[in-house]
């Protein structure tokens, strides 16, 4: 029974902070913190697929959190038709020239001896790299200096904004194939370096390549699956009813597109969570846990260890861009430098690690639970710290210590991730 | 004439900035291959560990700065390189004692440790933060150059410069000291011996009656020498801000594998190849190249392979050559 009990005590406490929240600060910081805690839900569910499933160890979360939010770029905004008639499809020339390159060589490895096959590969990319170079970069050039200020880039499809979800699951899940087919099978922390290497490409990517979302002059503006708040405050029924609340109409509109935005995530969340349940609970959940604690013994089994990590890597890699791609659509902007391996791949960690690996409801409840930390610790750590100082004179050290409480998140992260660690290293909700 | 022309152009922005960069990343990869051979776990805290002893160094070079010790020509931070290690020795060793202890006696899996060490690097984060701020932070004094360029050019008569920085002089004399010293260390002491011996084989050195303790502290304490030595030449080469710190856990790593995790040999090679494929695949080789070529085919663009911030790219391509052909790296590291 005490089995069933722990997780909806756990998750009605979740509840209580939020409502909490409501009550003693704001509803919107509530709202606020409840739709960027079920994102956070959805990341560390795809991380939980590989740890706690599969004991991939993956830092690279920040990447496909960071392709999921291009992706509601490339789906959602509209085309910009003077830059595809610029260069556009010099541009597809010149990406399909790229990997053509690539796929030559690695056709060229596994056909030619093994005397040839080395000059020839080499020969093959180096001749390859300076034709899409030498393709590519005037229409980059010209594809960026189209209205520079405002576009400047290819944009999207303009097509709705809620189909940008899927696609950045696609988008990542093709990233995650990539690195799976060249990672997998070497030792654990080969793999999170090597995963730790692409989050920061694909992020210099984004950065860097104006001609495909702008780079660090970041899109704005992105179209949204909800209503504007400003469009809400000028219909009348809204003000009407609002005012029936005993709202005013601005705080209002405000609560009713977060709450949209929620109702939207929750959905996503639950539909994710069910899946994820069914996952573990199957045939196939069993097997992966079986990999998972010997792999030996599974290969010997007849289970085809490799292909297996591929397939779940893949799965929990598309999770991170669903979610990147919901949080990219709830921030309404892409922005390549807010992305922080801190922030995207080493917090989703402490959310699977303190939820507990290998339990869905627990990596749900640590997204939430940690997010709210995270978001909170600032407050608390600020009263906290005026409560210290307060009986100290005017100083240097009194500024220093105010102005440093920013930076007790990170302390506190730690310290939490230290302490389950050692305490209670299977999570608040232990694998069963 | 245009031949010396080039071969300075390219000493100037590739060679020089390269083997200093080089010996930044070798005093780093050793740091991470002995705690990998040691205590075997990749040491995700290692660029923390960098940016604190570097941050106690830079408290110290202000102290000493205030009090008018200076050096010279030579940046003050050299005389608070020993106070950074000493701070950091003692983080180590505390966080050794309070965090790392318990799993080693459990005989956790490395990958534990891997996640652990995640756990102490938020921590050191936040310390490093709380104490000096997120912000670039500038402690170098002293002379700038060794030689600029119209010294050079008076005394050769090159129409290229040759600048040489002083902080650049240092990183390779301090670099190849400290190498020089710990490979005396781990070849010709006692514990050095008895280091090498519980990283070849621990089961055999512990009944050889070696103190697994002792070996540990030890260990701490020379990663925190030679992470804070790292720290400090690299700030004074660049700046220092504590997020970079963090990303040069990538070049770091990749160098430590490259040359074969646990192999300090293989750490110092890896640290240049790293460094000079960053630096030459980053430049942007027209100049070298109009002096090299016949006028008909100088070339019209930068000549730059890729743009500067790719050069984490830089390293995981090379990464990931060396893991899918040699696994092991370059000097047959271990493969646990």
């Amino acid at each position: 029974m005490s089995n069933y009990l722990r997780p909806v005590a756990m998750l009605a406490l979740v509840a209580v902070l939020i409502v909490g929240t409501g009550f003693v600060q704001s509803w919107n910081s509530a709202l606020l913190i409840l739709n960027m805690g079920l994102v956070s839900a959805v990341m560390s569910l795809g991380v939980n697929l590989q740890w706690g499933f599969a004991g991939l160890f993956n830092v690279g979360v920040m990447g496909f959190v960071a392709l999921g939010g291009l992706s509601v770029v490339l789906v959602s905004m509209p085309p910009v038709p003077e830059a595809w008639s610029a260069g556009g499809a010099r541009i597809v020339a010149g990406l399909i020239l790229g990997v053509g390159a690539i796929a030559a060589a690695i056709v060229a490895w596994k056909t030619l001896s093994k005397k040839v096959r080395g000059w020839a590969v080499a020969g093959i990319l180096v001749v390859g790299f300076i034709l899409y170079r030498m393709v590519l970069s005037p229409a980059v050039d010209a594809v960026e200096s189209v209205n520079a200020a405002s576009t400047g880039y290819l944009g999207g499809l303009g097509l709705p904004v809620l189909l940008a979800w899927p696609v950045g699951g696609l988008l990542a899940a093709g990233a995650a194939w990539i690195i799976g087919k060249t990672a997998l099978g070497l030792r654990s922390d080969y793999l999170a370096i090597a995963t730790l290497g692409i989050a920061e490409i694909i992020i210099a990517i984004l950065k860097n390549e104006d001609w495909l979302a702008r780079g660090v002059k970041n899109v704005i503006g992105l179209p949204r699956p909800v209503p504007n708040e400003v469009d809400l405050q000028r219909d009348p029924g809204f003000v009407e009813s609002a005012a029936g609340w005993g709202l005013d109409p601005t705080t209002a509109s405000t609560l009713y597109v977060k709450a949209g935005y929620a109702l939207l995530f929750a959905a996503v969340l639950v539909v994710l969570l069910i899946l994820a349940q069914l996952a573990l609970k199957s045939p196939w959940g069993r097997m992966m846990r079986a990999i998972r604690d010997n792999e030996t013994a599974a290969r010997a089994m007849g289970k085809d260890v490799t292909r297996r990590h591929l397939q779940v890597f893949i799965l929990g890699s598309a999770l991170c861009g669903i979610a990147g791609a919901m949080m990219t659509t709830l921030d309404g902007q892409l922005t390549p430098q807010s992305y922080q391996p801190l922030r995207y791949t080493f917090l989703i960690w402490v959310m699977v690690i303190v939820g507990g690996s290998g339990n869905n409801y627990g990596a749900v409840l640590g997204g939430f639970l940690i997010w709210f930390l995270w978001v909170q610790v600032e407050p608390i750590g600020q009263a906290l710290m005026g409560f210290i100082t307060a009986g100290m004179g005017e100083g240097w050290l009194k500024a220093h210590l105010l102005d440093s409480v920013q930076h007790m998140r990170l302390l506190t992260m730690g310290v939490v991730l230290l302490l389950v660690l050692r305490f209670s290293p299977r999570g608040l909700l232990p694998e069963r | 004439m245009d031949l010396l022309n080039a071969l300075v152009a390219l000493t100037n922005f590739v060679l020089i900035p390269a083997i200093a960069y080089g010996s930044q990343l070798a005093l780093g990869a050793l740091g991470v291959t002995l705690v990998y051979g040691i205590l075997r776990f990749s040491n995700f805290a290692h660029g923390d560990t960098m940016a604190f002893g570097t941050m106690v160094a830079i408290l110290v070079t202000w102290g000493l700065q205030s009090m008018g010790v200076s050096l010279g020509p030579l940046p003050t931070a050299l005389l608070a390189i020993p106070f950074g290690i000493l701070g950091c020795a003692a983080l180590l060793l505390a966080t050794d004692r309070v965090v790392y202890r318990f799993y080693r006696a459990q005989k956790a899996v490395p990958v534990i440790l891997v996640i652990v060490s995640m756990g102490v690097m938020f921590v050191y984060n936040g310390i490093t933060r709380f104490i000096i701020g997120p912000d670039t932070q500038s402690f170098a004094d002293g002379e700038r150059f060794l030689m600029n360029a119209r010294q050079f050019r008076e005394w050769t008569g090159l129409a290229e410069p040759l600048v040489i920085r002083w902080t650049q002089g240092i990183t390779l004399v301090t670099a190849v000291i400290v190498v020089i010293a710990l490979f005396w260390f781990l070849n010709r002491t006692r514990t050095g011996k008895s280091m090498r011996a519980y990283s070849d084989n621990e089961d055999l050195a512990l009944l050889s009656g070696i103190d697994p303790e002792k070996v540990v502290r030890v260990t701490w304490l020379i990663v925190a020498a030679l992470a804070t030595i790292a720290g400090v030449l690299y700030g004074l080469d660049k700046s220092f801000m504590p997020f970079t710190y963090f990303q040069l856990l990538l070049p770091i790593f990749a160098a430590a594998i490259v040359g074969g995790l646990g192999s300090p040999v293989g750490a110092i090679a890896g640290g240049f190849v790293i460094a000079f494929s960053e630096v030459g695949i980053t430049y942007a080789w027209k100049k070298v190249l109009t002096y090299l070529l016949p006028e008909s085919l100088a070339p019209d663009g930068l000549v730059q392979l890729l743009a500067t911030d790719y050069k984490f790219a830089v390293s995981f391509m090379i990464l990931v050559v060396v893991l899918l052909f040699r696994p092991t790296g370059l000097f047959r590291g271990k493969s646990v």
